[in-house]
């Protein structure tokens, strides 16, 4: 999400880099690009400008023209900057505090659409995990089905593991067209709370309707809902793909009703995601989760200093792993590491490997949270359909072939290339390529940390010959031709 | 546009706020002004803020700075007639026209990411069609959503048309299959497809929204007529990406741009165009199904320029 933004980055300083001295006039040539991609990024204007700013007059302070390594120092002072803009002072406790008397009241409040509704059930859901017991209270009255969407949310967090407790509060007999409830939302706060107390819930959350932060009426309904119900918190709901305008919104919602926390939605899209800089810079308030997915667990806490990482290009490495350890269980890394290093990985394998890669996430997404490597595939647009081609192949050979690739004679390519609907060369480009890997890993696993990393950076700096294409495998360049087959139980992960 | 006529006439009642802000009675921070390096800097950041994008903005820039140094634009106002001209090119009033077919239904498929309006969206088209005497279906394909297929029936009560739906949870090409034959026996005019939000990054989901779109295909000659792809106003430059990856799942023939009643300015739309070429041909202005209008070139730049500093606002 935020590669992009890396690249910009990474621009600059590879302006700066192997210039032994620089001047006050590369500094600021240097943040041009940072400018840049930041502004591509979705960081509001005046704030870029306030941002780099910042930056050069930190830099001069510290005087990098003076440093022995200017690049990486100045790599220092944007990522101390940007960890400074986008983390601050975040609570010492993620989450919803607990108070005595409860219930803890929270309060969303945001735009139309950018997922208020979703971002009550992941949170009841992650407080049901946590024990505690959740009411979810429908204030919004005007969209057509939400009193009807937040109760079917409340029926499928149920469906969630934990020992809390949901509930729905609503009164559907009160929904009307737009425009004609407003203020109804505060008495059916007011009553929600009442029964909260009476049942004695941890925590109230109140779902109230998507608003212009132009429209002085719905506005003046949160400050009336604000009044009768004091919420603890009142949350900030931000579409993560938001530009130019989160600007605006966030200040409006912020001078009426006074933000104390902000979550970000949709960060499972490729958006760089400049809006968090933007809304945490206007509100002053802390990024407390994300929302990456549709469904009622995808809610993550908020860490800045992951973010910030993969602003500089150093990826989200962090994000990654815990993915990856969901994925493989750690004896399977193991008998793996260990196939690895004898040069005995088999098609089979390979085919694991890339379904368990596959179930991470999209390939682009993975590959923008590694450093260096992603970097140097941004260009490269990975086609899942190639990776659909790809399974298809290997499901087209017979145990025997995937165990050793060399019995794959030219009438066993022919067969399996019609099975998988591709061509032969596509065949022997997979088995040129899989015998590549192969090659590499063995050599790779040979090595110890150091070693990995050297040669890591050789690669890097000479350019890896031939990953250039990876994605592109050699004669596969067909496109639309090839039929490729599709276990149903591939994307299980969302049935839909 | 003849189409929407009579939902323009109830909006410029209903919408004098938004209107006001929107199109009529602006005051542009061009206009009598002289033009010089400062204002030049000024309109680089209002397309900045506008969502345009930096390689959109600087090719813009670009053309202005040349009239600029040969001499041929000396005002504020001849800058805003010279966007005005170049945006208007962009879209040509043909491109911004719907399709219809030549006989038999006519299917208009609607998409785009989550939360960007497409459902409202699909009721505002179908309010505007039924006013202009045409009968139309709607199609229930976001069975996934919570209360996704409520929302859309009660769309449909309210404004009186008729609606086909499968079950939650059930497969949305088979609700398609279903409301194709239905818009056939039934002999309606147009048929609209609301589908399920969905992220252009998740290749799943774009096959699926492909199959979606090859049952019409299949079942009704020349289907869909026209694949409408709604996008967020509020949306930076990520909705380049959108426009991008729909239009090679589906082929998109024309832009739905919601929530323009805000602040957003929506200019993403522009470097959609030199990216994408897709042309942009309506606008949401509200929730409420006659918040809806023709795009016009014109007004969207004039927005853009309007003399209000847009962190000022609200
Ligand atoms: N991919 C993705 N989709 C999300 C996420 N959060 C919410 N959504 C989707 O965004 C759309 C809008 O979500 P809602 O929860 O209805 O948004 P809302 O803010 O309540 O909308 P209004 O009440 O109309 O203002 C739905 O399709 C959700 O499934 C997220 O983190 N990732
Ligand atoms: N202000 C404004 N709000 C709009 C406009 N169009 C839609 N909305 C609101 O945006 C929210 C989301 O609209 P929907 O039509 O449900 O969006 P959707 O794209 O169908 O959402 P999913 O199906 O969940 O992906 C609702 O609260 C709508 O009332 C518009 O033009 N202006
Ligand atoms: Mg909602
Ligand atoms: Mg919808």
């Amino acid at each position: 999400m935020f590669d992009r933004l890396s690249d910009g980055f990474n621009n600059a300083f590879r302006k700066l880099s192997g210039r032994g001295k620089i001047s006050e006039s590369n500094v600021r040539d240097a943040m041009e690009d940072v400018r840049t991609a930041l502004l591509e990024a979705d960081v509001h204007y005046e704030i870029v400008n306030d941002f780099t700013d910042s930056v050069v007059e930190d830099a001069l302070g510290r005087d990098v023209t003076k440093s022995l390594k200017p690049g990486e120092e100045m790599i220092g002072v944007v990522n101390d900057q940007l960890v400074k803009l986008i983390g601050g002072d975040q609570p010492a406790q993620p989450g919803v505090p607990k108070v005595t008397p409860g219930p803890t009241v929270v309060m969303m409040c945001g735009l139309q659409g950018s997922g208020k509704t979703t971002t009550c059930g992941k949170l009841a859901a992650y407080l049901k995990r946590q024990g505690r017991s959740v009411m979810l209270a429908a204030a919004d009255l005007q969209r057509p089905a939400a009193v009807d969407q937040l109760q079917t949310v409340t029926e499928q967090v149920k469906g969630f593991p934990g020992d809390g407790t949901v509930t729905c509060y609503a009164e559907p007999h009160k929904v009307a067209e737009y425009g004609k409830a407003v203020g109804v939302a505060v008495g059916v706060c007011q009553r929600a709370m009442g029964e909260a107390l009476k049942q004695g819930v941890d925590v109230l959350i109140l779902d109230t309707a998507g608003r212009l932060h132009i429209n002085d009426d719905l506005m003046g309904e949160l400050e009336a809902v604000k009044k009768a119900v004091p919420p603890h918190q009142t949350l900030l709901v931000v579409d993560a793909m938001t530009g130019q305008d989160a600007v605006n919104s966030a200040k409006a919602f912020h001078d009426r009703l006074g933000v104390s926390g902000v979550i970000l939605t949709k960060f499972d899209s490729d958006t760089r995601g400049g809006a968090a800089l933007t809304v945490r810079k206007v509100t002053g308030a802390p990024i407390l989760f994300i929302g990456v997915g549709e469904k009622l667990d995808k809610l993550e806490e908020f860490h800045p200093e992951r973010i910030a990482s993969r602003i500089l290009g150093m990826g989200d490495v962090v994000s990654l792993v815990e993915k990856a350890q969901q994925e493989v269980s750690e004896e399977e890394a193991e008998v793996m590491a260990e196939k690895m290093a004898k040069g005995e990985l088999s098609m089979d394998d390979f085919l694991k490997q890339l379904r368990s890669l596959r179930r991470m996430g999209p390939m682009k997404q993975l590959m923008g949270m590694l450093p260096g490597v992603g970097q140097m595939l941004k260009n490269v647009e990975v086609d899942e359909k190639q990776l659909d081609r790809l399974e298809g192949m290997v499901n087209s050979m017979t145990p025997a072939e995937r165990d050793d690739v060399k019995v794959i004679n030219p009438s066993r390519r022919r067969r399996v290339a019609s099975g998988a609907g591709v061509k032969p060369e596509d065949v022997s480009g997979l088995v040129k390529q899989f015998n590549m890997v192969s090659q590499m890993t063995k050599q790779f696993s040979g090595m110890g940390m150091k070693g990995k990393l050297d040669a890591a950076k050789k690669m890097q700096a000479g350019g890896m010959p031939g990953i250039e294409g990876m994605p592109q495998l050699p004669g596969m360049g067909g496109k639309g031709t090839t039929k490729t087959q599709s276990p149903k139980s591939r994307y299980k992960k969302r049935k839909r | 546009m003849k189409l929407f006529k009579s939902a323009i006439a109830k909006v410029k009642k209903g919408l004098a706020k938004t209107r006001d802000t929107f199109v009529g009675g602006l005051r542009s921070i061009l206009i009598g002004r002289r033009l010089d390096d400062e204002l030049i800097n000024e309109l680089e950041a209002r397309l900045i803020q506008s969502d345009v994008g930096v390689k959109t903005t600087l090719r813009l820039i670009e053309g202005v700075k040349k009239a600029y140094r040969s001499g041929t634009m000396t005002t504020g106002d001849e800058v805003l007639e010279y966007l005005k001209d170049e945006l208007k090119a962009l879209w040509p009033a043909q491109d911004r026209e719907l399709r219809f077919a030549t006989s038999g239904p006519t299917v208009i498929l609607v998409a785009g990411v989550n939360g960007v309006g497409k459902t409202t969206s699909v009721a505002k088209i179908a309010s505007a069609l039924r006013d202009q005497n045409k009968t139309v279906l709607l199609a229930a394909c976001d069975t996934f959503r919570a209360g996704a297929v409520r929302q859309l029936e009660i769309w449909s009560e309210r404004l009186g048309v008729q609606v086909v739906k499968g079950q939650e949870g059930g497969d949305p090409a088979a609700v398609a299959f279903d409301a194709c034959e239905a818009a056939i026996t039934r002999n309606v005019d147009v048929l609209l497809i609301d589908t399920a939000g969905r992220l252009h990054n998740e290749a799943s989901l774009m096959r699926q929204l492909t199959k979606i779109r090859d049952v019409t295909t299949r079942k009704i000659e020349g289907a869909p007529h026209e694949v409408l792809l709604v996008l967020d106003a509020t949306t930076g430059q990520n909705a380049v990406n959108q426009a991008k990856s729909f239009t090679e799942a589906t082929d998109v023939t024309g832009i739905f741009l919601a929530k323009l009643d805000g602040t957003a300015k929506g200019g993403v739309v522009v470097a959609i165009h030199d990216e994408v070429g897709v042309p942009v041909k309506f606008v949401g202005i509200g929730e409420r199904p006659e918040d809806v209008e023709p795009f016009d070139p014109v007004a969207f730049v004039e927005a853009m320029f309007e003399d209000e500093a847009p962190a000022a606002r609200g």
